[in-house]
């Protein structure tokens, strides 16, 4: 038994139910929220630490051998995977301590972002279809419960659409999954691996794989699966809309990674272009949908579908540079995306609105907010040296190397019109002289507040800056990741090296 | 020389609270910086000039083969010098220029911080380093254009001038990454020593293209050029450094520094030549009727830009040499009289030739300076410009593909262009004083001090020209990938040349005179103005706003049936086509094995369903709801699965239970879809349906080959201790599922009683978050 698997998944709990029975005292729970991301934050590092060298780690849940219990497994992408989401989370606790109304947080908001990150985790870490359909509704059922808590008429509204279209998803994962058991009678990922190798690549197994790429689609927010997105991450609190916009499509697209380089690996003639087609279809709707928002948050919530193309390009692609594009450009994008989201929530609170015709003049009202949005803003849009150029780099570089020339005009014609949507903020928001008329300027940020709200998002932008700077660092740990990933054998050796008997 | 760059990048974070502290003392104190770098780089004179050269690396991504690496040849040392001292002569000037204004400390930064950027961009010897910096020059100018941000038209020149060079810098991306493909290098050096294997590869072409495109946008060819009179909104110092001395040059050194990879073949010189030809002609006609001074600089800009441009694509070493003299003179002289616009603006009010006139006795130094350039401009003896331009005039004379075509191009244009430098440095000095919003008084010597070094620098240069040779040809020779020795001189005898210098001095003082009348012929030519690539630019970006409201209102109709409708669909789409050509379909033997109460059962299940669908009031639709759920359970008690069956029966029976107690509180139902719509729904759900059993068949078309039953049936007592299997199972094979369908609930309850405590009143849009 390997604690640095299980310790991701038992720390958000058990700080889900702390904060529950501390829920009397809103300043336990604060402090019970925060000690619990920072206790995830260091099990993540740790397990982050064990698999640098290569080494994939791997427990068997009661210790059932593989592949009769649920296997946990971490390889390099996993481990990352868990890492980031484990910052983010603690960005955002340390973010709600102002960014959250009072209401909310004895409404069972702390309890629901701890277990949405237990979600989240053991999403990332599970060897098994079904437990990842487990944790899938883990994350869908907190995440509702977040969407919708507050009860506002325009979250209700969004909440039931996310629901219900992730429903669908459900059904489809369900139904792919049964189907899935049916012909290889495994849910074990590397036993299905190994089991579907003795079948026809192009027979009833890429059937099947396609109800997995949908049910995945949508989670990850793929044309022409998005719609949920953009209908409902406006609505909540910014540090949801931040937690949600860094990870739930992100959890859709690792499991689109996973699935395809390790179980339906075999019939990427189809799964190929297929993705390269819906990533450049996702990548042109998400922008166009983003230039014709006027509100920060809608804004924000398209580019998120624009971006799942990006790492879909990198899918589509599969060589080992494509995916190591991915694989930098999904850590990069969590960062920044969810850090944009807390920005906007802070805009909010020096401008008094989310929308850019009330928005302006911020830049002369609050310059360390104007650098906060600038950092993870450029670097959204691709712009050197900061992370962003450089995930945009290596998928442009494995675009253009495997010889697509269109997927890679698709990409830098969208980021072209990325840092038009960007620089539309920064000329409505930032620079633009506050409109007559509009409400009185609310009270600068207090003390408080700065550290509370902009700390958290100058963090993040640190650790964008740094992801730019550092990139052959962060480049490296990819192109291993990619080639782990590329390798399935030794995923499968992993897991079911020792397949004989209780361990 | 990184360190440098990188320091100066420190130091430009510092400036504003520099500016805080010392107030006026800054701006000095700062441009000590470009100054030092200056001197410490002009101390590399003579070794580049010897054929030295000085490299300097820090690896960055090193598998990938990008890393920062410096190169100080005869080129870059050139423009290093240009961008140093032009840079230090700017940041004295506007610490002056400025003066009151509330945020010149952030005006100082940005400007250190752009020229770190550009010399970093002039150093760079690695293409990705190059595009770093390249990138980074075009978002300092986009915020540097901006500076003055209250206005919307100076917004609306910011965002044009980021998103053509931004819009050209991704091509150039590609273009490098596709050069790098074809060279095996990003290394500049390295990719010029295996030139040939580069022009001998299939992505040759695809990767010039894109570097050109790169280059002219960058310095504004045509038809790019737009945006660079509309980057006049910047203040005075910007425009002087970014968008005449450093920046807009930094295509004309991309080319430069390419040519000996790319350089030489039918396709560059014809298409570099043609553009540049094309500009030198366009920007010098554009200039000379303006009325503006900045944007008369502007267009001169535009067209001097494509003269070297075209110098850089005839490519020849006399045309090489030729640029990199013209690239200094413009340097100075132009950087001079962008100088002198923004003191005349300064102190007068006004930027309009009509109404300037004069201003020699309130401004004499500045006059000198004045002076001094726009006669370099002109290409008078003995000004560093004469020189520059009898080498442009041998240049093409003696280019290989046309020069019929070249020289009346270079001619006529430069006969325009000393209309326009006297339009700039001279009418507004002399004549009659004209009416000005602002009595006009000598501007501070801060001011005035970089337009008479920059000025009397082309002067020192043109009577010393000798003496630069070497210097001038270590750069040509960089650009040519050869060595190549030119030796300056100011006076070449007389000859054909020289008729053509003389030429176009007599018909642009003619021009001049004439001035008055070219000006409202080209006010009544201004509509055409409206059919540039401007307005394209313009039209491009309204109609793709205007695609963009389709898209987005194509894609969120707010209807949830609609995108129900559309995820149904694609699952179709793509499920469909597969099960066809990929299952074997038709599971007959599956299906004979049907037992009567089965196929009842089944049929009780379906009829529930469809008997939901038509049901007139919610209770009947929960009604048969239920029987579609009984069925179910009774299925599985069918198939030996008791325990399953019970959780079934419970659940349908406590969810009826649930709907019945809840529906006294809904509204009635009511149908809202037209029957078409409904006909859509129904053969959608069919479909979707269909698709479902067309997969289940086909799977079970194959026996089931599971090791897990066997392994369940006999470990569950011998290991678990537990005789109900799919009980070990919930609980301790897969106990993990558990733990998380368990939290699932346990969120669902939470959730329930959140949303029934917690009501946040709708305080309209967009009023959530935030601690009120």
């Amino acid at each position: 038994m390997n604690l640095l698997l299980v310790v991701p998944l038992l720390v958000p709990l058990a700080t889900a139910a702390a904060t529950i029975l501390l829920a009397r005292s809103p300043r336990a729970v604060r402090a019970a929220s925060f000690a619990g991301a920072a206790a995830f934050l260091a099990a993540a590092v740790a397990l982050l630490g064990a698999t640098l060298d290569g080494t994939i780690l791997v427990t068997q849940a009661g210790a059932w051998a593989a592949p009769f219990g649920i296997s946990l497994v971490a390889d390099r992408f996993a481990a990352a995977m868990v890492l980031v989401a484990a910052l983010l989370l603690a960005a955002v606790v340390a973010y709600s301590v102002r960014g959250v109304d009072a209401a909310r947080e004895r409404a069972g908001y702390h309890p629901l972002l701890h277990v949405l990150s237990m979600g989240v985790s053991g999403a990332f870490l599970t060897g098994d279809l079904f437990n990842l359909y487990v944790w899938f509704e883990v994350m869908l059922m907190g995440s509702f419960v977040l969407v919708s808590l507050g009860g506002e008429r325009a979250q209700l509204q969004g909440a039931l659409k996310y629901v219900v279209l992730n429903l669908v998803s459900s059904a489809l994962f369900l139904a792919g999954a049964g189907l899935l058991y049916g012909s290889v009678g495994t849910l074990n990922m590397a036993d299905a691996a190994v089991a579907l190798r003795e079948l026809p690549a192009q027979g009833l197994p890429s059937v099947v794989a396609s109800l997995f790429l949908l049910a995945f689609g949508i989670k990850a927010a793929a044309f022409p699966l998005f719609f949920w997105l953009p209908a409902s991450y406006h609505t909540p609190p910014m540090p949801v809309a931040a937690l949600f916009a860094g990870l739930l499509t992100k959890v859709g697209v690792y499991a689109l990674v996973r699935v395809l380089t390790l179980v339906f690996v075999r019939d990427t003639a189809f799964t190929g272009p297929l993705l390269l087609a819906v990533a450049a279809l996702t990548m042109v709707t998400g922008v166009l949908g983003a230039m014709a928002q006027g509100d920060v948050r809608k804004i924000l919530s398209f580019h998120i579908v624009s971006q799942i193309g990006y790492m879909l390009m990198g899918l589509g692609l599969g060589t080992r540079l494509a995916l190591a594009g991915t694989v930098f450009y999904v850590l990069h994008h969590i960062v920044v995306k969810a850090n944009l989201f807390l920005v906007a929530g802070a805009m909010r609170r020096a401008g008094g609105s989310f929308s850019l015709d009330r928005l302006g003049s911020l830049l002369a009202r609050s310059p360390l907010l104007a650098a906060a949005f600038l950092v993870p803003a450029v670097s959204l849009a691709g712009l050197p040296p900061l992370s962003g150029f450089w995930a945009k780099y290596l998928l442009v570089r494995a675009g253009l190397e495997a010889g697509n020339g269109t997927i890679v005009a698709v990409a830098l014609a969208v980021s072209l019109l990325t840092l038009f949507s960007m620089t539309k903020i920064w000329n409505e928001a930032f620079w633009k002289p506050a409109p007559a008329g509009a409400d009185a300027a609310p009270a600068p940020l207090t003390t408080a507040e700065r550290a509370s709200l902009l700390g958290p998002v100058l963090v993040l932008g640190a650790v964008t800056v740094a992801i730019g700077l550092g990139a052959g660092v962060l480049y490296r740990f990819a192109d291993a990741a990619a080639a782990q990933l590329l390798d399935p054998d030794l995923y499968v050796r992993a897991v079911l090296g020792a397949r004989d008997g209780r361990m | 020389m990184i360190v440098a760059v990188l320091s100066t990048f420190a130091v430009a974070a510092l400036a504003p609270l520099l500016e805080k502290r010392l107030g006026r003392r800054a701006a000095p104190l700062l441009a000590l910086v470009p100054a030092g770098l200056f001197v410490s780089l002009a101390r590399h004179v003579p070794e580049v000039s010897a054929g030295g050269a000085r490299t300097d690396a820090l690896g960055w991504i090193a598998e990938l083969g990008v890393s920062l690496s410096f190169r100080l040849d005869g080129l870059s040392l050139l423009m290093a010098l240009v961008v140093t001292g032009v840079g230090a002569v700017v940041l004295l000037y506007a610490g002056s220029y400025m003066e009151g204004h509330p945020r010149r400390g952030n005006l100082l930064g940005y400007l250190l911080a752009f020229l770190a950027a550009m010399l970093g961009l002039v150093l760079s010897d690695n293409l990705v380093g190059l595009f770093v910096f390249w990138e980074a020059t075009s978002l300092l100018s986009y915020v540097l254009i901006g500076f003055e941000r209250e206005k919307a038209e100076v917004r609306a020149s910011a965002l044009q001038a980021l998103l053509v060079t931004g819009g050209g810098g991704l091509a150039l991306l590609a273009g490098f990454v596709l050069l790098g493909q074809a060279g095996g290098s990003l290394e500049i050096g390295a990719l010029a020593a295996n030139a040939e294997a580069v022009k001998a590869s299939p992505l040759y072409l695809p990767a010039l293209l894109l570097v050109l495109l790169g280059a002219f946008t960058k310095s504004a060819q045509v038809p790019f050029h737009f945006w660079l009179p509309d980057a006049m909104a910047a203040p005075a110092p910007v425009s002087t450094f970014l968008h005449s001395a450093t920046m807009v040059k930094a295509g004309v050194f991309l080319l430069a520094r390419l040519h000996p990879t790319l350089g030489g073949t039918p396709e560059w010189t014809g298409i570099v030549t043609t553009v540049g030809a094309a500009t030198m002609l366009t920007g010098a006609l554009l200039a000379v009727g303006q009325r503006d001074l900045k944007r008369l600089l502007a267009y001169s800009t535009v067209s001097a830009l494509g003269s070297l441009v075209m110098l850089v694509g005839v490519g020849t070493p006399a045309a090489l040499a030729a640029a990199m003299v013209l690239l200094l003179a413009h340097a100075l002289y132009k950087g001079a009289l962008f100088l002198v616009a923004g003191i005349v603006d300064h102190e007068t009010g006004t930027r309009d030739v009509a109404s300037l006139g004069g201003l020699f006795r309130a401004l004499p130094v500045t006059a000198v300076a004045a002076a001094a350039a726009a006669f370099s401009m002109a290409g008078l003896p003995p000004l560093l410009g004469f020189v520059s331009k009898e080498l442009l005039y041998d240049a093409a004379l003696r280019a290989s593909p046309a020069p019929l075509l070249l020289v009346p191009v270079a001619v006529g244009s430069n006969m325009l262009l000393v209309a326009v430098a006297l339009s700039v440095g001279w009418g507004p000095f002399t004549g009659r004083a004209g009416e000005t919003p602002k009595a006009p008084h000598e501007a501070p010597a801060a001011m005035w001090a970089g337009p008479l070094l920059l000025g009397l620098g082309s002067l020192a240069a043109g009577l010393f020209s000798g003496a630069i040779s070497p210097f001038v040809s270590s750069a040509a020779a960089a650009a040519l990938g050869a060595p190549h020795a030119l030796t300056l001189e100011l006076w070449h005898g007389f000859n054909l040349v020289l008729a053509k210098s003389l030429a176009t001095l007599v018909v642009g003082v003619a021009l001049f005179a004439a001035r008055g009348r070219i000006r409202s012929l080209a006010g009544s030519l201004a509509p055409l103005a409206a059919f540039g690539p401007g307005r394209l630019y313009r039209a491009g970006l309204a109609g793709l706003v205007r695609l963009a409201k389709g898209t987005a209102a194509l894609l969120s109709s707010g209807s949830l049936r609609q995108d129900l409708r559309i995820v149904l669909a694609a699952t179709v789409a793509l499920a469909a086509p597969l099960l066809l050509t990929r299952a074997v379909l038709g599971a007959p033997d599956a299906l004979r094995s049907v037992r009567p109460l089965e196929a009842v059962l089944a049929l009780l299940v379906v009829a529930g369903a469809v008997a939901t669908l038509l049901a007139g009031s919610r209770l009947a639709a929960v009604v048969a709801l239920g029987v579609t759920g009984f069925g179910v359970a009774l299925l599985f008690l069918v198939f030996g699965a008791p325990d399953l069956a019970m959780t079934q029966f419970a659940v349908e029976t406590l969810s009826v239970l649930l709907f019945v107690a809840v529906l006294r509180r809904l509204p009635r139902l009511q149908s809202r879809s037209a029957p078409r719509a409904r006909v859509v729904d129904a053969l959608l759900a069919g479909a979707v349906g269909a698709v479902m059993t067309g997969l289940v068949l086909a799977v079970h078309a194959e026996p089931l080959r599971s090791s897990l039953a066997p392994f369940f049936r006999e470990s569950s007592l011998a290991l678990a201790k537990g005789r109900n299997v799919v009980n070990v199972i919930l609980v301790d094979f897969r106990g993990l599922d558990t733990l998380g369908e368990i939290t699932v609930l346990g969120v669902a309850a939470l959730g329930v009683w959140s949303l029934v405590r917690l009501r946040i009143a709708s305080r309209g849009a967009g009023a959530n978050g935030g601690r009120s």
